[in-house]
């Protein structure tokens, strides 16, 4: 019976240890993504002004805006296709508008595609840094300020960023 | 030692001394015998394989035409959800614990299993697991309706709120397991028989040993991924939603992390039973059981990092795709040695193709069918034509019913006299295994074809272009699921009785369990036997 005790704490242990571990994958997998790039998470911390030499290289960034469920919102870049030099700092104007009657709370989560890309955008001032408060039918014009870093990698030509706009009033 | 060991009798042993037991359903409730908790478990499965074979049927016959005839398109979502959730772990999961309770204590020599009353509870759990799971299908709002996957958001944001039902019953199902395969591993390492050494233990002991470890590593992730939905969706954490920082996108690495070995977990004891069974009737020595062991081992390690194959069009980069996509074929090598070396068992052996044999040669093929459509949905470029469509469909209950439900069905026929000592009806036995093969390929087999022209799973409508083939996949249905009638009546018949059979039942096997007596008595082993 001692025998069999030993060895029923040690399984039983494992049984635990496997249960917390699949609560460690959530932090492991932030922290894979951001060391790897692969998810297209862009980093949600505030970059330096981009020192770096403005390349001549040509890149065409692209900026969707997708409204998730019944999120009571307009949210719109103009113009959505830009040209820029990596290294060179860019500023685009998106224009978000609260379509309720009711004062609401908007956050964009942002996603950049191919992946690998995403750690080379580098966001200086970003609306998806924090909640958006709109008041009810309200428009309010957020900034992205953001640059390329010469380190992209040379097949990419384009990229597109992507804000998944998501009401979080109340929560 | 062809005579029989039934030490019922012997003064001194605390085991023995209380063979009789309570009477009525009391004996059931109560019981610590691995005998009778291998005969619950079996018995349980047997029901849920009707109860989800039932639902099977519904699905097959709104799906017998195109457009909606019977059902609404929520309760056909159930009906493909909870028909996954009790197959996997209600019919064939409990199916081999009870093989496992049944018949590891006999091949190792042991009195019982190591810890009795702890098997009492892993067993006496299921039911209520269950009655959980189905009755949500009764109540306002039904029961889950995500897919058996339980991808978030649909589990999470779009789920009903019996969702608490499904995460519950899940919960003891994963308890139930744990304790299960506790079990196992201690009554396994502590309680062979002298001499039975590791690379003696038969193949099916084996087999269950590397499927306990593979279920304490992966069972706890799972109940873990059900608790991140349960808090997502009722208590405001944010693990799968992106509004609130987390990732939809991890919950299927999660969730594949559990779910990849759980695919080995169902069939690495199929493999055991196959490779008991294909030399009994082969007459021949297993052929090369080292490497039986080490490929066994190498599937249950392969297992851990392979996981993301099931995600190809999640828009993995490049060099991720490459790496499980290779991982992926990797498995095949293990996976091929086995089927050699079955096949090499039966080369120039003496083969008789007594029911079990027809059902282990049966897996052979049909379950090489299931790895070879594996290996295709396994190339990364491939696989985003098959995705989601009939072929994965195809694939897995290749794998699935061809593969472990078949192995079951042979291990039932194999060692059903040795239970009840009585032969069961082999006429009535080889029409079920008759039935059931030509059916189970008309139904399965034409998936494939659907599939690849781009019919998409869990949808309760089609498109026109697949209308014939879809009636001929619900006719093998149908056919198949009365098939598996036969297969009750021919177990029942047995119990009742039939042709007594000595205890050494089939000529060609070997094993401690055809050394006691037929029927095999309520206690056996309570002096270990020596093992040469």
């Amino acid at each position: 019976m001692k025998t069999h005790n030993k060895l029923v704490k040690r399984l039983l242990l494992a049984s635990v240890l496997m249960f917390a571990f699949a609560f460690a994958l959530v932090p492991l997998y932030d922290v894979f993504c951001e060391v790897t790039g692969l998810n297209g998470k862009p980093s949600l911390q505030p970059a330096e002004v981009s020192a770096e030499v403005v390349s001549e290289r040509l890149i065409d960034v692209s900026f969707l805006t997708h409204i998730q469920g019944e999120a009571p919102f307009t949210v719109e870049a103009e113009p959505t296709v830009i040209t820029v030099k990596p290294g060179e700092m860019n500023h685009v104007t998106f224009t978000a508008k609260n379509v309720s009657g009711q004062n609401r709370a908007m956050q964009a989560v942002p996603s950049v595609s191919p992946g690998l890309a995403a750690q080379h955008l580098h966001k200086v001032e970003c609306f998806c840094f924090n909640q958006q408060a709109i008041l009810a039918g309200e428009q309010a014009e957020l900034t992205l300020l953001f640059y390329l870093d010469n380190e992209l990698p040379a097949e990419i030509e384009e990229l597109t960023l992507s804000y998944a706009v998501f009401d979080i009033s109340g929560s | 030692m062809t005579d029989s060991v039934d030490n019922n009798q012997e003064p001194g042993e605390p085991k023995s001394a209380d063979k009789s037991y309570a009477a009525g359903v009391k004996r059931w409730l109560y019981t610590t015998n691995h005998k009778d908790i291998g005969t619950l478990y079996l018995g349980f499965s047997l029901l849920m394989l009707l109860i989800g074979g039932s639902m099977a049927m519904v699905i097959r016959a709104e799906l017998f035409q195109p457009g909606l005839q019977l059902i609404e398109p929520n309760f056909f979502n159930q009906m493909t959800t909870v028909h996954g959730l009790i197959m996997v772990f209600g019919a064939v999961m409990p199916a081999f614990v009870g093989l496992a309770n049944w018949m590891i204590p006999l091949m190792i020599g042991a009195p019982d299993m190591a810890l009795p009353r702890m098997n009492n509870w892993s067993f006496w759990i299921l039911p209520f697991a269950f009655t959980m799971l189905l009755s949500s299908l009764f109540m306002p709002g039904g029961g889950p309706n995500f897919g058996w996957t339980f991808y978030a958001p649909l589990s999470t944001t779009y789920s009903n709120n019996n969702t608490a039902l499904f995460v519950f019953s899940v919960h003891i199902m994963g308890i139930s397991s744990i304790m299960g395969a506790i079990n196992v591993i201690v009554t396994i390492i502590n309680l062979r028989a002298p001499g039975m050494t590791w690379m003696k233990m038969p193949m099916f002991v084996w087999t269950w040993f590397i499927t306990a470890f593979l279920l304490i590593a992966v069972m706890p992730v799972l109940a873990g991924t059900v608790t991140m939905v349960l808090t997502d969706k009722y208590f405001g954490t944010s693990f799968f939603n992106a509004a609130g920082g987390g990732d939809p996108v991890m919950f299927q690495h999660i969730f594949w992390f559990f779910g990849h070995p759980e695919v080995y977990i169902m069939i690495l004891p199929a493999f055991g039973i196959i490779s008991t069974i294909i030399p009994a009737f082969s007459r021949k020595k297993l052929f090369g059981y080292h490497s039986m062991v080490y490929a066994t081992a190498s599937i249950a390690l392969l297992s851990f990092i392979v996981w993301a194959h099931h995600m190809f069009t999640t828009g993995m980069p490049l060099a991720a795709e490459l790496f499980f996509m290779y991982s992926t074929m990797l498995i095949s090598v293990p996976t091929g040695v086995k089927v050699f070396n079955w096949v090499a068992t039966m080369w120039r052996g003496s083969i008789s193709f007594e029911v079990p044999m027809l059902f282990a040669v049966a897996f052979i093929v049909l379950f090489t069918i299931g790895g070879f459509s594996g290996l295709m949905l396994a190339i990364t470029p491939a696989d985003f034509q098959y995705h989601d469509t009939y072929f994965v469909v195809a694939h897995f209950h290749y794998v699935l019913v061809t593969g472990a439900l078949f192995s079951i069905m042979a291990g039932v026929y194999f060692w059903l006299p040795k239970w009840t000592g009585f032969m069961f009806d082999i006429r009535l036995a080889k029409t079920h295994f008759w039935l059931s093969l030509v059916s189970v390929n008309v139904l399965f087999f034409p998936m494939h074809f659907v599939g690849l022209a781009g019919m998409p799973r869990r949808i309760p409508d089609y498109a026109l272009q697949f209308a014939d083939f879809n009636a001929i996949i619900s006719l093998g249905g149908f056919a198949f699921g009365l098939s598996q009638l036969l297969f009750v009546w021919a177990v029942i018949k047995c119990f009742k009785g039939g042709d007594t059979v000595p205890d050494k039942v089939w000529d060609g096997a070997e094993g401690l369990e055809w050394q006691v007596a037929s029927p095999a008595p309520y206690h056996t082993f309570s002096t270990p036997p020596e093992v040469k």
